[in-house]
């Protein structure tokens, strides 16, 4: 059971400063008039402009083989990458899926075509996608999935309907996750993965207001929509493990934690005008520990994978460590600053703080349920 | 297999001594049981762990050698490793002579002790509270400052007078009233100040309760596997699952803290004096230490509200741990004041830096 526990030290990233430093001056440059406000996002904010630019950068596809557009760099200067845009809260959705999980795919199991196609398109910044999962009745319980591909001659008809899909409305394609054979009694088995160009007939698309009152997520209906043979990601029938050796690289970024870095970073500038704010700097000194070995532990598991390892159990305590830490800070915040939160404020602070207040509650559900987290973890400790 | 002799060694040592066998039955657990674990960790030379070579020690990899401070929290050794281990690391580096036997070290908050010269030699005068296992140490390191430059005075507790205490583990925590004249062989100058003295210690509880958390919650999901109500295995209820997940997370958490404690620990004693890493992983240990007991002992129940149930051994340990050497308040303000001087530009360039 020891080995649960074990996160061994995190690799060094060599020349990781000249690169940092690097992305920082491109971020205070590009980002020097985007307000906290809108840094509040975080990774849920879009900008394609601003993708393209990444992507011009070669900060996109980073790990990728030079063939497909990619800059063969090591996971450990992606990660520096990634962390500074987060850090900056950089609008960065537009790409973010697809970088860390759509395009990953295509390239491990991906057809010549499906690389051709996609790839070299998503690493310059200018093809984006969304996941299609989740379901009406199908979220936790992802087997449970009703969308339905019947093969037909050529290819199949799919019908169903999709939800909560992120930026369904502003990308290029969807990898769709639904029955191709079988039934519902089956399970885990005969699920596949499907590549959908969104723009083919048939296909609705309803953007959904969410808490924040922004459409950041959607409905996506599929009524008799035709797609060719060559849809298919990988394996026929084989979706499911596909999808759960992808849980790694989904749960254990610095996406999981750094999400409230907005208001963080606003309630620091408040309290360091406040010198000698004991309790102050007691609520600070904790969080700062708690960053500090959140990060160890996901650079931690970032080494894991570059070794080829497979630390599913540790990138899911690493997401539910790190939710519980993004969720608490505007508690925090309101525990050490009075302000009536308001969207609508001229005031940056009390508009941040809203706008992450009102984010917080989807940190515990998107990418796998604290409950169902806990419930993997409990598994790895052979409680179940 | 792994390639660390000395972790492979002190663990098969640990579990021969101390495994647990011997944590049920009479006199579990008390210091009483520590002395012939004592002199098998002296033979192997693992008190010597982080001298430097030239001086007495034999060369091992610091951070192999701290990691056996998280084994004996694993085993809850009723002996004073860790406190033996950081005095012969500070004694070693000042140049003075090694000590005999167990040992601990001391850096007391300012003006609580004063060093200074008398004769050809030194006096040392003032009080020394809870030094760990002070009443069986043959010496303890004191570094304190003499003509405003960081000392380090030898001091032998039978030249003292000496109050027993104990934390809730049981554990010697004796105060010590110095009024002793030291000859010049006892001081000399320390290679760590006070401050980066009192946070090696840090870093050993740090490291301590990294070792004492994972036993904890190991010991818990064996007991929710064993234990039947209603039928069945509690550990199939799902609260029961949900809370031990966790508690799994806390203690992954503290390891992590620990590893970071290790290196800066490590760094400290070669001169480094960034104390920020410690900070973090004493903030973060101590109050995963707080979280897992309270899982642990709910999920017990009754049974491990006993003083015959070996949990005590550990939980008590992690009520103890977390307040020595600076609590998470204590260690937070100091982080705290570090983040809050670099602002709102400045906070994310410093946690990153680690
Ligand atoms: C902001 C946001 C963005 C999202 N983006 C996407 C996306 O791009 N693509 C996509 O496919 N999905 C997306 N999702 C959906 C997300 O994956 C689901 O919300 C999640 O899987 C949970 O499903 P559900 O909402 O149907 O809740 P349910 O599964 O109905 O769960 C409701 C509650 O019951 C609990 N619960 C369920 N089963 C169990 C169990 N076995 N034991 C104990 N408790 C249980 C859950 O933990 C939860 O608290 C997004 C969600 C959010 C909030």
């Amino acid at each position: 059971m020891t080995a649960i526990f074990d996160f061994p030290a995190p690799p060094e990233a060599p020349n990781s400063d000249a690169l940092r430093a690097e992305v920082r001056a491109f971020l205070a440059e590009e980002l020097a008039d985007f307000p906290p406000r809108e840094r509040a996002l975080s990774w849920t904010g879009f900008s394609a402009d601003f993708s393209r630019k990444l992507g011009e950068r070669g900060w996109i596809a980073m790990t990728w083989p030079k063939e497909y557009g990619g800059h063969e760099r090591s996971a450990l200067d992606r990660y520096v990458v990634m962390e500074e845009l987060l850090a900056a809260g950089a609008p960065v959705a537009a790409h973010w899926i697809s970088d860390r999980q759509s395009g990953p795919l295509i390239l491990r199991v991906g057809t010549q075509e499906q690389k051709d196609l996609v790839l070299p398109k998503i690493a310059a910044g200018e093809c984006f996608f969304c996941i299609g999962m989740s379901e009406p009745d199908s979220g936790s319980d992802l087997a449970a999935t009703r969308t339905r591909a019947t093969p037909v001659e050529g290819g199949f008809r799919v019908n169903g309907t999709k939800v909560w899909t992120t930026w369904a409305h502003k990308s290029h394609y969807m990898i769709l996750f639904c029955r191709t054979d079988g039934g519902p009694e089956d399970r885990h088995k005969g699920v596949s993965q499907l590549l959908v160009d969104l723009t083919t007939p048939g296909i609705t698309i309803r953007p959904i207001k969410d808490l924040t009152g922004g459409e950041h997520f959607n409905e996506v209906v599929f009524d008799d929509v035709f797609l060719p043979e060559s849809a298919v990601i990988g394996t026929r029938g084989d979706g499911w493990n596909q999808v759960t050796s992808e849980l790694a690289f989904e749960r254990s970024g610095p996406e999981r934690f750094l999400s409230s870095m907005a208001l963080l970073q606003e309630l620091i500038g408040r309290l360091s005008q406040q010198p000698g704010n004991e309790r102050a700097e007691v609520v600070i000194g904790r969080l700062s520990a708690h960053l500090m070995v959140l990060r160890r532990l996901s650079r931690s598991v970032s080494g894991m994978l570059e070794r080829g390892e497979n630390p599913a159990l540790q990138a899911s305590m690493v997401k539910d460590l790190g939710a519980d830490f993004e969720q608490s800070i505007p508690d925090i915040a309101r525990s050490l600053i009075e302000c009536e939160p308001d969207q609508t404020a001229r005031e940056e602070y009390a508009a941040t703080f809203a706008e992450v207040l009102l984010s917080v509650p989807s940190y515990s559900l998107r990418g796998g349920t604290r409950e169902i987290l806990r419930g993997i973890i409990a598994r790895g400790l052979g409680l179940r | 297999m792994s390639d660390k002799m000395l972790l492979d060694a002190a663990g098969r040592l640990f579990e021969a001594e101390h495994g647990p066998d011997a944590w049920v039955g009479p006199g579990s657990g008390s210091m009483e049981k520590g002395a012939p674990i004592w002199a098998k960790i002296e033979e192997m030379g693992l008190t010597l762990g982080l001298a430097p070579e030239e001086a007495g020690g034999f060369g091992a990899d610091p951070l192999e050698v701290l990691d056996t401070i998280r084994l004996a929290g694993r085993f809850a050794l009723p002996c004073p490793l860790a406190e033996t281990m950081g005095a012969v690391a500070l004694i070693s580096r000042a140049g003075l002579d090694l000590p005999e036997g167990p040992a601990a070290f001391a850096a007391p908050a300012a003006g609580s002790v004063a060093l200074t010269r008398e004769g050809d030699g030194f006096r040392l005068k003032g009080e020394l509270p809870r030094v760990p296992f002070a009443r069986g140490a043959s010496v303890v390191a004191v570094v304190t400052a003499l003509d405003g430059a960081p000392h380090i005075a030898l001091v032998a507790p039978s030249s003292c007078t000496i109050t027993q205490g104990e934390n809730v583990a049981g554990e010697p925590r004796d105060r010590l009233t110095v009024d002793a004249a030291l000859p010049s062989s006892a001081v000399a100058p320390s290679p760590l100040d006070a401050g980066r003295a009192f946070a090696l210690g840090a870093a050993l509880r740090a490291i301590a309760l990294a070792g004492a958390l994972e036993r904890t919650t190991e010991m818990t999901v064996q007991y929710a596997n064993d234990r039947v109500q209603f039928g069945r295995p509690i550990g199939k209820f799902q609260a029961i699952q949900q809370n031990l997940s966790v508690a799994a997370g806390q203690t992954a958490a503290a390891n992590a803290a620990a590893g970071m404690a290790a290196e800066a620990a490590a760094a400290l004693l070669d001169g480094g004096s960034d104390l920020a890493p410690i900070a973090a992983a004493k903030i973060r240990t101590g109050e995963a230490a707080g979280i897992v007991a309270t899982i642990a002992q709910q999920t017990h129940g009754a049974i491990g509200f006993t003083m015959e149930h070996p949990l005590r051994l550990f939980t008590k340990r992690l009520w103890s741990w977390r307040e020595e050497f600076g609590n998470e308040a204590t260690w937070s303000r100091e982080l705290g004041r570090t983040a809050l001087s670099a602002g709102q530009g400045g906070f994310w360039p410093l946690i990153s830096s680690y």
